[in-house]
């Protein structure tokens, strides 16, 4: 019975074989409906899953294992495939299908025109399946599998109009950073296999916790898959790839680069809780590289003037956020966040492709204004999700990132107090870019302005149901402050309650928890104030390029010319080596040493047959000579 | 069935192809390649799975000295004899829609060289793997040299002498080994790895350079590799395909087969260097390949990078590295005889393989772009490709061996992404040029090539179980002669 579960992924992958193979010859609404009806048929069945497991839970020790083949096996190295269904990854699922069928939904208005549509959707299938894969794995090699999978669908999505090469070279560095992530996902994967001698998470998990903590090979390991983490969830240093990513679809950047793919280092790091809370040094530097993060990129969202470059920073900023839930043991809080960020991120992003959409294809803020009476539909959901993502109550942001500072603060209070610097951040730039697009005159060409209208109901559809999850997704998750439960904790307590033990915070008061809640508020209000009062009451418009700005405002809005580090450091030094190893090492030193060689003996044997002079007179001559030589050497 | 068959089949077959008077010489060589390909199938359909060689063949050759006509196949061997079997025909294929001048001669040449391939993966004797080993030499040397490019008389010149030089210093190495065996002598394999076991460390040593000499020249590993990239680059598709799909891996089975057990205390003195030896090569290969601006030598370095990662997992002396070992060298004959005829495809139709004169090819050719994609995420090592699989056990075997060596094989991972990408980039996307606005996409014979090749990517990486399987009892088998203590 439980391998219908089986069918979660698989429908997706059937999906994209028929669109990738038949595509072009059937219809575009057909195409549509199987890549939508096949993530719908997953969300389904994830949902059944969903309510085996709060049903029944006890019964099943609160988790399903399937078991579909061997993969791989090598001497005592064995990799099965098998899929594992507990809270965690059923959590993950019912984000996936969901978000992934409501996206699916809008592609259908979004991509109408686009000649490739069957190839699109395509893709977006075979993305379903890899995602799926990700968090259905049993093992860290599965994991590995789907981490890989949607490394190549982001890469085939982002350089989706492969007639431009900018897109392509954005496509290209997404995969190449990704792959170093992947390297250290790898050696820590092999690393497992060495110390626990398997790598499937109940077998690992199983033995490590009779580990002391602070092992170093236990440290290791979480720091290699850290590393791993930090390519695909675009934390410091490997997030550069993730504002390139833009050049994808808006869909794609919703669903791959916001909601769903750029939390699978969270999911990796949640599943592997037991062995993070055994690395108090690891849990240490996830938490400072994520706030570090949450912070950096949240500056360089507030001067950015592309709508979708404004939501990309914020992405990286918020992943941020989770990395120090994670890191400062809120396993519950991070997954929370991924939870309610998966909503209004994906509705910012869904928002934004409409307003592109009616913007025929405009993305810089600085050309927009006053969309509000045009678009009112997007208008009012944008607004609901950037109230969500600035931390106000009681919208769906503002539970999850008080569990995470709340936790912070019991972990250190200089980490709290930069998370709420961070949000103070947040919603300056996330105000800025609401009231620069949707208020004020507009600013573009009288052309764009005839065309603006309000985007298909597909499009729409979506949009609103997202914003009524970011209006109550966090209700599942109220602090005891406010006397609710905590739904999403008990949920996840059988994945996370080990951990938990260990990391439990030190109780705060009921009074000071408020304290907290109503500063970081007081204070993200203000922040808010400050951007009315700076873009609306007083009307300023982002300068144009070119325009002389002060140095430090050109360092961010340079991005701190991070890019342009990273080419002068890694990417021309490898092309400098690679041809110098060719013109130099190859061809001068070692290619040359093999002629001189072959030259060498074609050049005795060239003097050798000189020897060979055929006059009798000269070999007696040769041969007394040296018979003379010989005897002397004798004598001697 | 007996392996004698696998061999003097195609044999014949290439006797009748000379002889044959007949338009349609081509397709008799594929007919004859297909048959050889169903006979292996039907040996392994009779393969049990066990350490022993089967099928054997064991007939005196020359008494006075010990040396005899001994063929059987192993795990290790069948495997190799499948990739054989399985690429002759898609090379032969690859061919159908080029004009090639004198057909006999040059398919002749391609069934005479399977027949010395298949010898040199199941020879059983010292001295006929020797024999066998200098024959598949002389068909790709003619191959080379009358059907290849530009400058094929000095490249294949230097290609036949260095490897020459290598099979000379093998041939030294095997005597010794061959004059320490009991009283007659014999050059049988187990009387060979009886006798080498038993020589001192220092003879070891000079067994073990003397044998990894020929091997490394083969694969190639830095620094004996020169010869590799120009002889790839000008040498006809076919032989191209020949010699990295197929006779690369006599190296490589060269390795398992006759140096580890042949001299095991000079594996463990000196496999150290042989290691560092082959991790300079993954790096030093993929480095040079980012700026190569010929996609043919690009693939020629490539490919050097993957060989060293084959050699370091054999190195490694791991059950995992051997395995991986022996997978990978499936998969990469796979793939890069998929890559070559990329190139192929690309040259017929641009007469060039120039990176920076194509581009945009996409845009009109939907099916060949999948067929590139695909054959390059195995070569990239994308999980659920053969590729992966290969490249995880390797790097797993390595890792057990040394993690740092581990974390520099490793690079390959990324390494191999920024060249591989960066080629599909500049050849099939962007937007298209005067040379690449009308290129056809793919006919139905250059179709036939890819979809096998591409389904077994496919396949491979989902579901390499059998293959290991086979493999597996042959290789505890080697790793238990080279280290009885390791408990597996």
């Amino acid at each position: 019975m439980n391998s219908i579960f089986t069918l979660i992924p698989l429908f997706p992958l059937l999906g994209f074989l028929v669109i990738g193979l038949f595509g072009k010859k059937i219809s575009k609404g057909l195409v549509g409906i199987i890549g939508c009806g096949t993530v719908f048929v997953s969300l389904v069945l994830s949902v059944y899953a969903f309510s085996g497991l709060i049903g029944g839970g006890e019964k099943s020790g609160n988790s399903i294992t399937i078991h579909l083949f061997d993969w791989i096996t090598a001497g005592n190295f064995s990799a099965p495939f098998n899929f594992l269904i507990d809270p965690l990854s059923c959590w993950f699922l019912l984000i996936i299908t969901g978000i992934g069928f409501l996206i699916h939904v809008y592609s259908v208005g979004y991509m109408h025109d686009d000649p490739a549509f069957d190839r699109f959707f395509a893709y977006l299938n075979l993305f379903i399946f890899f995602m799926l894969l990700l968090v259905l794995g049993d093992s860290y090699l599965t994991m590995f599998v789907g981490w890989e999978g949607v490394g190549l669908c982001s890469y085939l999505l982002i350089g989706f109009w492969f007639k431009n090469n900018d897109y392509n070279k954005a496509a290209n560095k997404a995969f190449i950073m990704n792959r170093i992530g992947d390297l250290g996902f790898l050696l820590g994967i092999i690393l497992i296999y060495v110390t626990f001698g398997s790598i499937r998470y109940k077998e690992v998990f199983d033995v490590a916790s009779s580990f002391p903590s602070s092992k170093p090979v236990i440290i290791a390991i979480t720091l290699l898959l850290f590393v791993g983490a930090t390519g695909k969830s675009a934390q410091i240093p490997l997030y550069t790839w993730l504002p390139d990513a833009m050049a994808g679809p808006t869909p794609v950047s919703a669903l791959i680069h916001a909601a769903t793919m750029v939390t699978a280092g969270i999911y990796m790091i949640a599943r592997s809780n037991i062995l993070y809370t055994l690395a108090p040094i690891s849990m240490d530097i996830v938490a400072g590289v994520g706030l570090f993060t949450a912070i950096f990129a949240a500056t360089i969202g507030l001067f950015q003037n592309d709508i979708k470059k404004v939501l990309a920073y914020s992405t990286v900023s918020q992943l941020g956020y989770m990395f120090l839930g994670l890191g400062v043991g809120a396993y519950t809080g991070a997954v929370f966040h991924v939870t309610t960020h998966a909503f209004f991120k994906a509705l910012l992003f869904l928002g934004a492709g409409s307003v592109i959409h009616a913007m025929s294809g405009e993305q810089d803020i600085r050309k927009m204004g006053g969309l509000k009476k045009y678009l009112p539909k997007t208008y009012l959901t944008f607004f609901i999700a950037t109230i969500a993502i600035s931390g106000i109550p009681p919208f769906a942001g503002f539970f999850s990132k008080d569990e995470i500072l709340g936790h912070a603060y019991t972990y250190n209070n200089f980490f709290w107090l930069m998370g709420v610097l961070g949000s103070v951040i947040t919603a300056f730039y996330m105000f800025r870019l609401f009231f620069l697009t949707f208020f004020g005159k507009f600013r573009g060409t009288e052309k764009q302005e005839h065309h603006l209208h309000e985007s298909p109901s597909t499009m729409t559809i979506p949009l609103i149901i997202l914003a009524v999850l970011s209006v109550v997704g966090g209700f599942i998750g109220i602090p005891e402050v406010f006397g609710g439960t905590h739904w999403l904790h008990e949920f996840l307590s059988p994945v996370f309650s080990a951990s938990d033990l260990k990391t439990l915070p030190k109780e705060m008061s009921h009074s000071k928890e408020i304290t907290l809640m109503v500063v970081a508020v007081l204070a993200v209000c203000t922040s808010i104030y400050s951007a009315w009062f700076y873009y609306l009451k007083k009307e300023n418009i982002p300068v144009a390029d070119g325009v002389a700005i002060n140095p430090v405002q050109k360092t961010i809005y340079h991005k701190y010319y991070a890019d342009e580090f990273y080419e002068a450091v890694f990417t021309k030094p490898l092309n400098w080596l690679s041809e110098k190893f060719h013109k130099i090492i190859e061809l001068k030193a070692i290619d040359r040493a093999v002629n001189f060689v072959g030259e060498s003996v074609t050049w005795m044997s060239g003097q050798a047959r000189l020897l060979q002079t055929g006059h009798i007179g000269f070999y007696i001559f040769a041969m007394v000579v040296s018979i003379i030589l010989i005897l002397f050497f004798k004598l001697l | 069935m007996n392996t004698a068959i696998l061999i003097l089949f195609p044999l014949v077959a290439a006797l009748l192809i000379l002889f044959l008077k007949s338009e349609q010489v081509k397709k008799f060589a594929l007919a004859f390649s297909l048959i050889e390909l169903v006979l292996s199938i039907y040996a392994l359909s009779k393969f049990k799975i066990n350490a022993e060689p089967q099928m054997m063949v064991n007939l005196v050759w020359i008494q006075s000295l010990g040396i005899h006509f001994k063929v059987a196949m192993d795990g290790i061997s069948i495997l190799l004899v499948l990739l054989t079997t399985v690429l002759v025909p898609l090379i032969i294929l690859s061919s159908f829609s080029r004009e090639i001048k004198n057909p006999n001669y040059f398919y002749a040449l391609i069934l005479f060289m399977q027949m010395a391939l298949v010898g040199v993966f199941t020879a059983m004797d010292g001295f006929l793997f020797y024999i066998f080993w200098e024959l598949a030499l002389i068909p790709i040397w003619f191959i080379c040299l009358l059907w290849g490019g530009e400058n094929r008389a000095r490249i294949t010149f230097k290609f036949f002498v260095y490897t020459l030089f290598g099979s000379l210093l093998m041939l030294v190495g095997l005597i010794y080994v061959y004059l320490h065996t009991p009283d007659s002598h014999s050059f049988d394999i187990q009387a060979l790895y009886t006798a080498g076991a038993s020589l001192s460390s220092a003879e070891q040593t000079w067994i073990f350079w003397s044998l990894f000499i020929a091997f490394a020249i083969k694969m190639p590993v830095f620094p004996f590799h020169t010869w590799q990239p120009d002889t790839y680059t000008n040498a006809p598709t076919q032989g191209t395909m020949l010699l990295s799909g197929i006779m690369l891996k006599m190296g490589t089975y060269g390795l398992i087969r006759w140096l580890l057990p042949l001299a095991p205390l000079g594996v463990q003195q000196w496999g150290h260097a042989a290691m560092i030896l082959s991790i300079v090569s993954i790096l030093y290969a993929s480095i040079i390949a980012i700026m190569q601006k010929d996609f043919k030598r690009l693939i020629a370095y490539s490919s050097i990078a993957h060989v060293g990662l084959i050699s370091a997992g054999i190195f490694s002396l791991t059950v995992q590295g051997l395995q991986g070992g022996m997978m990978q060298m499936l998969a990469h004959g796979i793939n890069v005889v998929g890559l070559f005829f990329v190139v192929d495809v690309l040259f017929n139709r641009t007469n060039t393989q120039e990176l920076s004169k194509l581009g945009g090819i996409r845009n009109v050719t939907p099916y060949f772009a999948t067929m590139f994609m695909l054959v390059l995420l195995g070569s990239v090592a994308l999980p659920l490709t053969n590729g992966f699989v290969g490249e995880f056990l390797l790097i797993n075997g390595v890792y057990q061996y040394n993690a740092y060596m581990a974390g520099f094989a490793g690079l390959t991972v990324i390494l191999g992404a920024v060249y591989m990408l960066r080629s599909y980039q500049k050849i099939m996307l962007g937007e298209t040029n005067s040379l690449t606005s009308t290129f056809a996409d793919l006919n139905f014979n250059e179709k036939a090539v890819f979809v096998p090749i591409v389904l077994l990517i496919i396949i491979m990486g989902v579901y390499p179980k059998p293959i290991l399987d086979i493999a597996e009892p042959a290789i505890k088998h080697i790793v238990e002669l080279i280290h009885p203590a390791v408990i597996l």
